[in-house]
Formats: structure tokens, C-alpha cells, sequence
């Protein structure tokens, strides 16, 4: 495999990504412009042509930079090769999306699950399907110990009951096979109330509370039944979860559509409301709906991009930083390189149960009718399919092999894929640019705050 | 250095494959989007567990 480096601008910082091995390095002008102009492998002079080159600086400054870039070079850290990553597919299922709820108390304009209902009527799921879906992780997890029951929807505290249940049915079994369930749960927080705020906030893990930023967004997007804002509502109710929540792990989670490119402002009036963790996405639609995004939009959502990141490095500086999920990267540990080249597991390790029992690749493909893998009733499930789904991933992939966020992404998103250019393992370009533009965005923040750091430690 | 400042000198996805793959770390989607997929804001299960308090 070939060795790349990624070097970009972002932010006002000059960075390179060396893609096999990880390392990110922050350049100065002159380190940029070398960087543009040279390949593998390197010699350890400083080629004459270079200095010709680069004329404009002293020549010893050109000697000097380069050779920094030759010394991380000899050290791996500068085109280094690529490898190959293998892993045999386990067969195993650990994550769960379960659908308890087709059915919905909001009539959100963008909502893919189509009003709770997906593409069939409106639905609860029973508590023998429930179980009998747990049952099911908990079969097909082989050794694994840490699962994950995602409660979705629709609206799952339409169904608060059978989700309390299942809760105690999970941590019953759980205990007799020695394995933990993380529950986690994404809510419009219509139902929320003192009880189901304290049971969340005791059973679950992660919880994931949707709301799009600006009020007038929200409400012009995010209603109830009647066609009226759900802002007002659900706010104080969000506000109160989060602050009895202590320190376990949360997110607000907005939308934004073509309607409001100018999505930096929504983020950032999420901040401005008191929540620090926040995760603000574009929506999944096809590609005729007048809210999709188009790949026309781009620059424009870049230019938001980088104003929500500037704006960030601004409040980490002013000490009131927000964490963005999409801008979040942790790089000295973070995931596995398996991992990196598997991405969401979605049909493989990852599926989504429906009121009816019925088994999809993940919570996107749901009642997507040729996507179905089985039934947990009927004890079904298309292990050759689950086969094909595993090796969906970079290293499978001659486009995201050549793609330098490769080991950001993991391979996109197969639902995307299908549903956009009809094959799991295509991926879909809005999606990859957009990702592109977020990963850069993230290791700029990284290295203005390193830099911040380092002048104040001084 | 003067020219170049490496925010991850110690990270080396490279060295990161050796006996790794444990499969124990959270699928992407079920942490906070749901529609699309990020693979480097993920824990690695391992580490996490060392460092938790
Ligand atoms: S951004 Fe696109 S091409 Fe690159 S790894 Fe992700 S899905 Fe593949
Ligand atoms: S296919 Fe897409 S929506 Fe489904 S789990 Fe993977 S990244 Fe998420």
C-alpha cells in the first residue's frame, strides 16, 4: 500500500496528517510549503531544487525545516507506509438498536423514521419481543462482555413501560451470564418527567436528547401533532436531566437541513442554553426533498464548519469550552486500528429490532424489506448476509483505501451508501466531503489549542 | 522543533494493532448521531477502563 500525507489549512493553522500512522503535525510556513513539494522517499540533504523553490526564504531556513520533516521521516511519523488490516469476520452481535416505539408524539418535517411509523403503521413494540430480542444479543455475543441496547424509536417513552421492563429483564440476565449491558436512549424529551428522568438517568448510560439549537429552528422543524413549537416544552425538561445527570454521558442532539446552513448558530445557541455536549448533524434524506442537502451547499456548510470551530477554539480559550461530537478526536489513544477499518459494524456486530420482531442491518435500513435479516421470534437470521455486511470497511473499499480520513471515518455509513448510490459499499460523496471537512476542523482545534497551551505554560 | 510541533508523538496507529481487536468498544452510531459514522471520537473499551476512576 502507498504512503500519504494530508496537509491542509484550517482555522488559521497549517497541518499535516500523516495517514498510516496517525501522527498529526502542526508546520510552520516554510514546513507547509517543503510539505507541498516533496515525496518518498527522502533524502537526508536538502535537495538543491527545493532551495531553487523556495527562493523567497533564506536558504537555511529551507535546510532547517527540512530537516525536521527528514528527521520525523526516519522516525515513521512522516510518510510512513500503509499496512494492511486483516480480521476475520466473528459472527458475533453486541449492539442493539431496539425499536420500541414506531409510533411518535412530534411531527418532526425531517424526520427519516417518517412520523415513528417508518414506511408501516404505527406500532409499540410488545415486552415478549423485547425480551425475546435481548435474548437474542445475548446469544449472538459470543465471548463479548460489553453490550449496548440502544431504546429508539419513534418515541420511546411512548412505550416507558415495556422499556422499564426490559431494563430489568437485561440487568437479570446479564447478571446470570456475567456479561453488562450499557442501555442508552435517544428521547424528544415531550414525556420526560421527575420519574423518567431519575430512572434514565440511573439505567442509562448514554442519553441522547434532540432538539435542533435556535428556538425558532427547532420550532419551525421540531413539532408537536398540532403543528405548534416543541421548544419551550422540552427544554426546562432537557436542563433538568442534565443537571441531575452527575458525570455520566449525554448529548443534545440537533438537526439541520438546507433550511439552516447557518448551522454554527445553532450549535452555539445549544452552548449559549447551558449544555456543553453537543452533536448537530445533517439530515438523512433523498436527495429530491427540498430539505436535503446538496452537493451545491457544500462550501457554504465548510464555511460553517470552520466559523463553529474558530468559535470553539475562542470559548476553550475564554474557559467555558463545548465539546461538538463530530469535532471530538482523541489523539494519542482513542479506537483500535481494527476498528478504524470496520466503522459502524452496522448488519454485522449492529442491528435494529422492530415492534414486530423483525431484524435489520441497522436503525436507517429499517423496513427497508429486502435489508431484512430475520425475525428474533421466528429465530431467524441471514448469517450470509451478516457475512456481506462485515465486510463492509476501508480496507475492502478501493475508495476509502485511498481516502486520507480513512482512519477517522471507518468507511461511512453503509445505510447512506445503499440508499443514495444503491450498493452498501459505495460511498456516498456529500457524506465523505462533509466528513473530510469535520476531520480537518478537528485537528485544527487540536493543534490552536496545543499552541494556546504551550504559550501559556510559559 | 522549530518548523514542526507533533501533537502525537507517542500515537502511533501502527504500533496501536498489536493485540488489539478485542471488540469490546461501543459501535459508532449508538453514541450520539445515528446517521452517520465516525470511528476516531470512539473509547477504546480497554483504555477507558484503565483510566476510569
Ligand atoms: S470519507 Fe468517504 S471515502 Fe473516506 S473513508 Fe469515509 S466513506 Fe470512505
Ligand atoms: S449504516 Fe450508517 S446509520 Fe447505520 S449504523 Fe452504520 S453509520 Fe450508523
Amino acid at each position: 500500500m502507498t504512503s500519504c500525507v494530508h496537509t491542509f489549512k484550517c482555522c488559521g493553522q497549517r497541518v499535516a496528517l500523516d495517514v498510516p500512522s496517525g501522527a498529526v503535525h502542526v508546520l510552520s510556513e516554510i514546513a507547509y510549503e517543503i510539505l507541498q513539494r516533496i515525496a518518498p522517499p527522502l533524502e537526508p540533504e536538502c535537495p538543491t531544487s527545493l532551495r531553487y523553490q523556495l527562493a523567497k526564504y533564506e536558504s537555511s531556513d529551507v535546510a532547517e525545516a527540512y530537516g525536521e520533516l527528514y528527521a520525523l521521516y526516519k522516525e515513521g511519523l512522516l510518510f510512513s507506509e500503509d499496512q494492511e488490516y486483516k480480521m476475520p469476520p466473528t459472527g458475533v452481535v453486541k449492539s442493539m438498536c431496539l425499536h420500541v416505539s414506531h409510533d411518535c408524539n412530534m411531527r418532526c418535517r425531517y424526520c427519516f423514521a417518517g412520523a415513528g411509523g417508518y414506511t408501516r403503521d404505527r406500532k409499540l413494540m410488545s415486552l415478549e419481543v423485547g425480551k425475546k430480542a435481548l435474548d437474542f444479543l445475548f446469544e449472538k455475543s459470543g465471548n463479548i462482555h460489553n453490550l449496548e441496547v440502544d431504546m429508539f424509536g419513534g418515541e420511546p417513552l411512548l412505550n416507558f413501560d415495556v422499556v422499564r421492563e426490559l431494563v430489568a429483564y437485561g440487568r437479570a440476565r446479564e447478571r446470570e451470564l456475567g456479561k453488562k449491558i450499557a442501555f442508552t436512549i435517544t428521547t424528544n424529551g415531550a414525556l420526560l418527567d421527575d420519574e423518567t428522568i431519575d430512572f434514565i438517568n440511573a439505567e442509562f448510560s448514554n442519553v441522547v436528547l434532540s432538539i435542533d439549537g435556535r428556538k425558532e429552528v427547532n420550532d419551525r422543524m421540531r413539532t408537536f401533532v398540532d403543528g405548534s413549537g416543541t421548544y419551550d416544552a422540552i427544554l426546562p425538561k432537557f436542563k433538568k436531566l442534565v443537571e441531575r445527570r452527575g458525570e455520566r454521558d449525554w448529548y443534545v442532539r440537533g438537526t439541520f437541513t438546507r433550511e439552516n446552513l447557518d448551522f454554527a448558530s445553532d450549535v452555539i445557541a445549544l452552548a449559549d442554553a447551558g449544555f456543553d455536549q453537543i452533536s448537530v448533524e445533517p439530515v438523512v434524506l433523498d436527495e429530491s426533498d427540498p430539505l436535503a442537502i446538496r452537493s451545491e451547499d457544500l462550501p457554504r456548510i465548510f464555511k460553517e464548519y470552520e466559523r463553529l470551530a474558530r468559535e470553539m477554539i475562542r470559548r476553550y480559550r475564554e474557559g467555558r469550552p463545548f465539546n461538538f461530537f463530530h469535532f471530538m478526536v482523541d489523539l494519542d489513544d482513542g479506537p483500535c486500528v481494527y476498528k478504524r477499518c470496520k466503522g459502524c459494524g452496522s448488519g454485522s456486530e449492529y442491528v435494529a429490532v422492530t415492534p414486530d420482531g423483525d431484524i435489520f442491518p441497522c436503525h436507517q435500513f429499517v423496513e427497508f424489506m429486502p435489508m431484512k435479516m430475520g425475525n428474533v421470534l421466528d429465530g431467524t437470521f441471514d448469517k450470509d448476509l451478516q457475512k456481506k455486511f462485515a465486510e463492509h470497511g476501508i480496507m475492502t473499499n478501493p475508495v476509502c483505501r485511498e481516502c486520507w480520513a480513512k482512519y477517522f471515518c471507518g468507511g461511512g455509513c453503509a445505510a447512506n451508501n445503499y440508499k443514495y448510490n444503491g450498493a452498501v459499499n459505495t460511498p456516498y460523496e456529500i457524506t465523505c466531503e462533509l466528513e473530510r471537512k469535520r476531520v480537518e476542523c478537528a485537528l485544527a482545534i487540536k493543534a490552536a489549542i496545543a499552541q494556546y497551551e504551550e504559550q501559556n505554560s510559559k | 522543533m522549530k518548523n514542526v510541533k507533533t501533537l502525537n508523538r507517542s500515537a502511533s496507529l501502527i504500533k496501536r494493532a498489536v493485540g488489539a481487536g478485542c471488540g469490546e468498544c461501543q459501535a459508532s452510531c449508538q453514541s450520539a448521531c445515528k446517521t452517520s459514522c465516525t470511528v476516531a471520537n470512539q473509547k477504546c473499551a480497554r483504555l477507558t477502563k484503565k483510566t476510569d476512576k
